[in-house]
């Protein structure tokens, strides 16, 4: 787990100033798509040992959601991006 | 009793005398003493009793991982029980009492156990004390716990201070021997940005102990030297009496500095932290933390004078402390030898040098005697040693009479802090000892750690390591100018392991402080416990307050040598956190008592105090939560009075701890339509809505009024509990689920001070101070705009709301004029009997009006348990909650759902949080019909009356049920009712 | 070799050489009825029940490291059965009662000791939903007592009351609450279900579940393919790691919570205590080591380790609670792995498959529930039915709506 995070937007900051919330699940679902979609994307989780999206708020900075590359293992983070891109690539 | 103080000792001030006390007895020792050294210059070696035998214990070593001579160190809240007599440094005036030992350390009753031996063998306790079973509790467990455990901790409060900093560095040096001082030297004359820690009182490391020359300098002007150059350079951060207990993530160090612990009562600056965490953030670290000489697990190994050869050394040579007169030397690697040579030279006799290698490679110069190819296989003495019992090559025993025996197994590295993060230690038959991890999780080894041996090499090592890492940083670096090491030889240390003396008698000690024997731990194998992990855990070796520090090598080794593998197909259990204990008090630094957690207080808190209200802790807020007048001695006296002048006349109560959120942008309509389950897309200009917010999941999240301020632009309001949480998802909605929308959120919760207005005569009050017509037909209910205020001098923001059921209003003004509003608004409803209401008078009122809050709203009801499923939109396309709120769990009819409840026998009382039964029902689990969300004394009813979640909801009004609390022993017979105790056609709230 | 105190004394007297080993070291055989995945307390459990109570003896147990290694052998210890809900309650309190009756059961000593545990509140909510839980507690028959601040001030005269940020107004007290040794749980498992003719096969790590299209044939272990009849799992904290093998996702995410133990200290505290104002909860071994821990990390993690900022929250919500603490010295911290479900409750239940049957997501509850988890889990596997305390654990419950959720904070696994 990092000491410093790089937000995209203020930089390396200290990590007690973002939240976790946890996975990125599967896209929200389209407003008419199936029961079973929608609870692939509310309950069910990938969980991986090893490589890892997951949503982090930067709570205590500039209040953007990001979405960290994180290894469950060695908790080294890798790549962190704003979280509205994730929409465009159509992974939110 | 005979001193053993005598000349030297680098370390010690003979000028600063200082007095304490050793189990009350006085005694005197030295400025820069330990309370170990100043004991043994005492003549005492009998310091403690072992944990489980009680046998005499003495001083093994002269640092951190003394087993033994833990001690109980000052009294009252200063009292520091369990504290290593090796590292506590001696203060004038200091009381040390022995532990685990009773009438007293001479003499213990429980040294009895030792009789009993092999009954009390390893794990005996899961074989027994299992008949009669209620015996366990009432007998066997009370008679063990009191034997167990060690000092003694006070409860009384610790006046000490503490304190917590964040450091961040290039080079972090951990450890300042020789290999630590040398790479520290190296970086900070480099120009890095460097911290170097080490426990010690002075920096030094092994280099403390060395009695001669370094290179043509006394050993002791070489160290002063280094040191002072540190000191010296402004870019070089020196930590002494620090000690890095864990490594965490990112290299994140943990450390803890004693700033006065080792200071006397009288001098200890109350303004000061008695300990300070350090968080060391470093870019690059050097680990210098050399190694720890190992024990040897011999017969009697644990009898008072028996001591590692290092530690008998850093007595002699740093303490100037005789160990005793008549020394023997047992040791299997060449470097102990040092010992014999320094002790001779001081012109104490070596009886012997007891080597079990045969042909040790080493020319001793000495006089004492080599025995070479022996082992001491027992030893005597009652509370000291008296003689040992050596058995020779040939077969042959001899007992050879000493006062002291300095015994020496290898070195350990110590790795520990290299293994916090889950690398595992690598084994080397060279160097018979765990080296650290190949990948050490980013940092260098330098010195006795990696293997080396002797200060020269430790320079040398050190001095390598930091231009290593000066060059990942970029920094050109060369290896500082050394002293001049060339005629200190560094002694090859030629160790042959023997773990276990094959020959001991008596009891062979593995881990003195669980008075673990090597007995213990064969047996641990041959019962099936012969993982590494689980031989620990069944026999509890390496579980004391020195983690086996002593212990851990010697226990691997000896399942090694059983099972006929190398100590490195054992592997070693898991380093953890800490490397050595740490306070509370130091973790917690000033986050104590009642600056746990911060205060939040309301803008109009100050106001409210001038009222005489009584406050409650609500999450980090302190609300009003009623407003006693003279006379009134009980608390519902002023709730009750409260309420009936809300109802009758007029009220003001604080609302500022509402949460607060502006909401702009083309698409916040569209937003809010998303994020509420009701409809928001056509409230227009002017207009307050009723929300309801629902998770994913379908379940209610929050409840609040939003309005519509100006086009794209609205004013959410969110329930305390939640105002951060609030924010927190539609910032996720907005950010990732829909950052097509244009909408922008901003919390104000802090910005506004926010008060209801409640009442009959509401409107006549805020008349006086609101200059725009406020009139039910210009500002109707739910009606919600900016308003001018005293003659235009202000505008606030005016809400048609109520949470009271009354004609009410909310009124927001900036957060600085809170105050003085809420006087003007005193003063103006005076005429009209105003009253301040707080939070219990606000419940009351919302109870009888059947309102919900998170009592009711408590994360596993959806709208239609609240009986608000109408809100729910079935037009919308899609809004948060939609999907999952239809699933067949959550339109279960018999799901509980929102009720009123009121007692038969309307003199009776009840409880929130009793259950609710049918009439007749057995009194079961399976019989629960639900229970009391909420419940209150209605003034204006005159009785009791709750809401209630139950199942079937209001097809069941009008049903007799029992209230049961079986916790209280009461159960009642109540009415299921509509929720909405008064004014059920909404009348107030229109008029 | 039955422990007795006959047998403790004479193994004394030849010098403790005599004792037998507490289980074998099997070889894996070719095929078993059942095949258990998983070595830990939840585990053994199962073994020791099915071999016992169902009769069901040709039954292994694989063990990737050593048996107990799981977090069997690195929680707080403390048992209860202080459940709110009717889907948990009743389970939670069949477990109580198992450890009731345990060491005389499987004739070990795993030092049950039932000290009590006190949930403090600190505001009228707390004592509001706590009156439920306790009421609910009392429905079922569990024993439950709400506390005043001067009853608790009694019991427990060192916790802070003088200068609280978040003064003590009472607690809920189970006295049938406690701590239990817990290696010596799985140990007494482990030996038990050996006598019974379980193989308990360690450092043997399943690799890869074969499949026969919706049957489950046996498992590719590093000490070999091993075929079975039925295949359970019981690999809370890896649960999703193993579910991959059959491509089967759960509604679980593996959470790292760390623990703590102090220097041993002479009798300090006497009942297991939670403080409602923070995350802490502290009891004190017999040994003499404060036993304490606090909330999870946050963050996914298959690490067993923490980082520092949870040490010192837990450090500052003991301090909270304990000024006295202030010099007391924590000696060592530790880390499990949590499966965290995402209604805080645990799932039992058949599979997509027609003979893989799932037990996880015990969040960081999954110790006091370990003989129930056996014995619940033993006949499931045993009957193809649940018992009766273990119904409302279904893998369904999820997508129909029928959610376990103590805590009421939803499908967000960090908050549970």
């Amino acid at each position: 787990m990092s000491s410093l995070v790089k937000c995209p937007h203020c930089g390396l900051r200290p990590r007690e100033e973002f939240t976790i919330r946890g996975e990125v699940p599967t896209p929200r679902p389209a407003a008419g798509a199936d029961e079973s979609v929608w609870f692939d994307h509310v309950y069910l989780r990938d969980n991986p040992r090893g490589q890892h999206r997951e949503y982090w708020h930067h709570s205590g900075g500039c209040r953007r959601w990001l979405v960290l590359d994180r290894n469950t293992v060695t908790h080294e983070t890798g790549d962190v991006v704003d979280a509205s891109t994730l929409k465009s690539e159509g992974r939110a | 009793m005979t001193s053993f103080r005598i000349d030297g000792g680098t370390l010690i001030d003979r000028d600063d005398v200082r007095e304490f006390t050793f189990n009350g007895e006085r005694l005197r020792g030295f400025g820069g003493d330990t309370v170990a050294s100043a004991l043994l210059a005492n003549g005492r070696q009998l310091v403690g009793r072992s944990f489980k035998y009680h046998r005499p214990r003495g001083i093994l070593t002269a640092g951190a991982a003394e087993p033994n001579a833990l001690l109980t160190i000052g009294r009252d809240g200063r009292r520091d029980p369990n504290t290593r007599a090796t590292m506590a440094e001696l203060f004038d005036g200091l009381e040390a009492r022995s532990q685990n030992c009773w009438p007293n350390v001479d003499f213990d009753i429980g040294a009895m156990n030792g009789l009993l031996g092999p009954l009390l063998g390893a794990g005996f306790y899961y074989k027994t004390f299992m008949w009669p079973a209620a015996f366990w509790e009432k007998v066997y467990e009370p008679l063990i716990r009191k034997a167990a455990g060690l000092g003694r901790a006070s409860y009384d409060p610790d006046p000490g201070s503490y304190e917590k900093c964040w450091a961040h560095c290039d080079v972090l040096v951990i450890g300042a021997g020789p290999a630590g001082l040398a790479a520290a030297l190296t970086a900070g004359r480099a120009g890095a940005r460097v911290i170097i820690a080490d426990e010690g009182a002075q920096l030094g490391g092994g280099m403390l102990a060395e009695g001669g020359m370094i290179g043509n300098k006394p050993a002791d002007a070489v160290l002063a030297d280094m040191v002072g150059e540190l000191h010296a350079l402004p870019n070089v951060e020196v930590k002494k009496r620090t000690t890095v207990f864990g490594a965490y993530d990112d290299q994140v160090f943990a450390a803890v500095e004693q700033v006065q612990k080792h200071l006397s009562d009288a001098a200890i600056n109350p303004d000061r932290a008695m300990e300070r965490l350090w968080r060391i953030v470093a870019k690059q670290v050097i680990l210098a933390t050399g190694a720890e000489e190992r024990p040897i697990v011999f017969g009697g190994n644990d009898r008072p004078g028996v001591m590692t050869a290092g530690a008998m050394r850093t007595y002699l040579n740093a303490f100037g402390v005789a160990p005793g007169k008549q020394v023997a030397l047992f040791a299997n690697n060449n470097q102990a030898y040092q010992t014999a040579m320094d002790l001779e030279a001081r012109g104490i006799e070596v009886a012997a040098i007891i080597d079990p290698r045969k042909c040790p490679d080493i020319d001793y110069g000495g006089k004492a005697r080599l025995i070479a190819g022996a082992m001491v296989r027992d030893t005597a003495g009652r509370k000291a040693i008296k003689s040992i019992a050596v058995r020779h090559d040939d077969g042959r025993d001899e007992m050879i009479a000493v006062d002291a025996l300095a015994v020496s197994g290898g070195y350990s590295p110590i790795v520990h802090l290299a293994c916090h993060r889950g690398a595992r230690p690598v084994w080397s038959d060279e160097h018979v000892g765990f080296m650290p991890p190949e990948n050490c999780d980013g940092m260098v080894p330098a010195g006795a750690v990696a293997g080396k041996a002797g200060i020269a090499s430790c320079f040398v090592a050190g001095a390598t390591a930091a231009v290593s890492v000066l060059n990942a940083l970029g920094l050109n670096a060369a290896p500082a100018g050394l002293p001049d090491t060339q005629t200190a030889d560094d002694i090859a240390q030629g160790t042959v392991a023997i773990w276990s003396v094959p020959s001991s008698k008596g009891k062979a000690f593995v881990d003195y402080q669980n008075d673990v024997t090597a007995g213990d731990i064969n047996l641990a194998m041959r019962e099936g416990y012969d993982h590494v992990e689980l031989a620990k855990r069944y026999t509890t070796n390496g579980m004391a307050t020195d983690q086996g520090k002593t212990s851990n090598v010697n226990a691997i080794g000896i399942l090694a040598q059983n099972k006929g593998v190398s100590p490195g197909a054992i592997g070693t259990t898991t380093f953890r956190p800490f490397y050595t204990p740490v306070s509370f008090g130091a973790l917690v630094g000033a986050s104590k008592g009642f600056e746990f957690q911060p205060v939040r207080k309301s803008p109009l808190h100050g106001w409210a105090e001038r009222n005489g209200a009584k406050f409650v802790e609500t999450g980090l807020w302190y609300r009003s939560s009623w407003f006693p007048k003279d006379g009134e001695t009980f608390w519902r006296d002023s709730v009750d009075r409260e309420v009936m002048n809300v109802r009758e006349n007029v009220g003001i109560c604080d609302v500022s701890t509402l949460g607060k959120i502006e909401i702009f942008g083309a698409d916040a309509a569209e937003f809010l339509n998303r994020v509420y389950c009701n409809a928001f897309l056509k409230l227009p200009v002017g207009k307050a809505r009723y929300g309801i917010m629902l998770r994913e999941d379908g379940l209610v999240y929050d409840d609040g009024t939003t309005s519509c301020l100006a086009e794209n632009h609205y004013f959410m309001t969110t329930t305390t509990a939640l105002a951060a949480g609030v924010l927190t998802h539609l910032e996720f909605c907005a950010q990732v689920l829909w950052p097509d929308l244009d909408v922008r959120l901003a919390s104000a919760t802090d910005q506004w001070a926010q008060m209801a207005i409640a009442g009959p005569r509401a409107r006549d009050v805020l008349a006086k101070i609101i200059d725009d017509d406020i009139s039910n037909d210009a500002f109707p209910f739910l009606a919600a705009r900016d308003v001018s205020m005293f003659g235009g001098r202000l505008t606030g923001r005016l809400f048609r709301i109520s949470f009271s059921g009354e004609l009410a209003y909310e009124i927001a003004v900036p957060a600085g004029y809170g105050e003085s509003v809420a006087d003007a608004i005193m003063v103006a409803g005076k005429e009209f009997d105003i009253a301040p209401y707080g939070t219990e008078a606000l419940g009351v009122m919302r109870i009888e009006k059947g309102h919900v809050t998170h009592a009711e709203i408590n994360g596993t009801v959806t709208p239609a348990d609240l009986g608000m499923g109408r809100m729910v939109s079935a037009k919308k396309d899609d809004f948060i909650g939609r999907v999952m709120n239809m699933r067949e769990g959550l339109v279960d009819p018999m799901r509980p759902a929102l009720v009123g409840i009121k007692p038969k026998s309307l003199a009776d009382k009840f409880a929130t949080g009793s259950h609710i039964l049918k009439i007749g029902d057995e009194v079961s689990l399976a019989n629960d019909q639900g229970y009391v969300t909420s419940m209150c004394y209605s003034p204006n009813l005159g009785h009791a009356i709750g809401l209630a979640l139950v199942k079937g909801g209001p097809e069941r009004y009008g049903e007799e049920v029992v209230i049961w609390n079986g916790l209280a022993g009461t159960s009642i017979t109540g009415i299921l009712c509509n929720p909405a105790f008064v004014d059920p056609e909404n009348e107030k709230l229109h008029a | 070799m039955r422990y007795s105190a006959l047998s403790l004394l004479g193994n004394t007297f030849s010098k403790n050489k005599n004792w037998k080993p507490a289980w074998r070291n099997p070889d894996p055989k070719p095929r078993y009825d059942v095949i258990i995945i998983g070595g830990g307390g939840h585990g053994l459990a199962t073994a020791y029940y099915l071999s016992k109570v169902f009769g069901v003896r040709n039954v292994a147990v694989l063990e990737k490291g050593y048996l107990g290694s799981g977090n069997i052998g690195r929680n707080t210890t403390i048992i209860r059965s202080n459940y709110l809900l009717e889907g948990n309650n009743p389970f939670y309190e069949f477990s109580m009662k198992l450890w009731e009756g345990l060491e005389q059961d499987f004739n070990f000593n795993a030092m049950v000791s039932q000290r009590g545990v006190i949930n403090l509140y600190h505001s009228d909510a707390q004592r509001d939903a706590y009156t439920r839980r306790g009421n609910a507690m009392r429905l079922h028959g569990v024993d439950a007592d709400l506390l005043d601040r001067d009853q608790v001030r009694e019991k427990l005269p060192f916790l802070d009351y003088d200068n609280a940020r978040f003064p003590i107004m009472g607690g809920l007290m189970q006295a049938r609450g406690g701590t239990v040794r817990h290696d010596a749980v799985a140990w007494g498992f482990a030996r038990g279900a050996d006598q019974n003719g379980v193989d308990i096969i360690q450092n043997c790590e399943v690799t890869a579940i074969d499949r026969d299209g919706d049957q489950i044939t046996g498992v590719q272990t590093t000490r070999g393919a091993i075929k079975c009849g039925k295949l359970a799992m019981a690999v809370a904290g890896s649960s999703s790691h193993v579910a991959r093998m059959v491509d089967m996702h759960l509604p679980i995410e593996s959470h790292a919570l760390q623990a703590f133990v102090s220097e041993g200290l002479k009798p300090f505290i006497d009942t297991v205590v939670t403080f409602g104002a923070g995350h802490f909860y502290v009891s004190q071994s017999d040994k003499g080591g404060l036993v304490f821990g606090g909330d999870i990390e946050g963050y996914n993690s298959y690490a067993q380790r923490g980082n520092l900022a949870c040490v010192e929250h837990v450090a500052e919500a003991g301090m909270a609670m304990i000024p006295a603490l202030s010099r007391v010295r924590i000696l060592r911290s530790w880390g499990g792995i949590m499966d965290m479900s995402m209604d805080g409750s645990p799932i039992m239940d058949r599979t997509h498959l027609s003979n893989l049957y799932f037990n996880g997501g015990w969040c960081y509850g999954g110790f006091k529930a370990t003989p129930a988890s056996g014995y619940c889990f033993a006949h499931l596997l045993a009957t193809g039915t649940p018992h009766e305390t273990a119904t409302a654990f279904r893998m369904d419950r999820f997508a129909r709506g029928y959610l376990l959720d103590e805590k009421g904070v939803g499908a967000q696994a960090n908050l549970h």
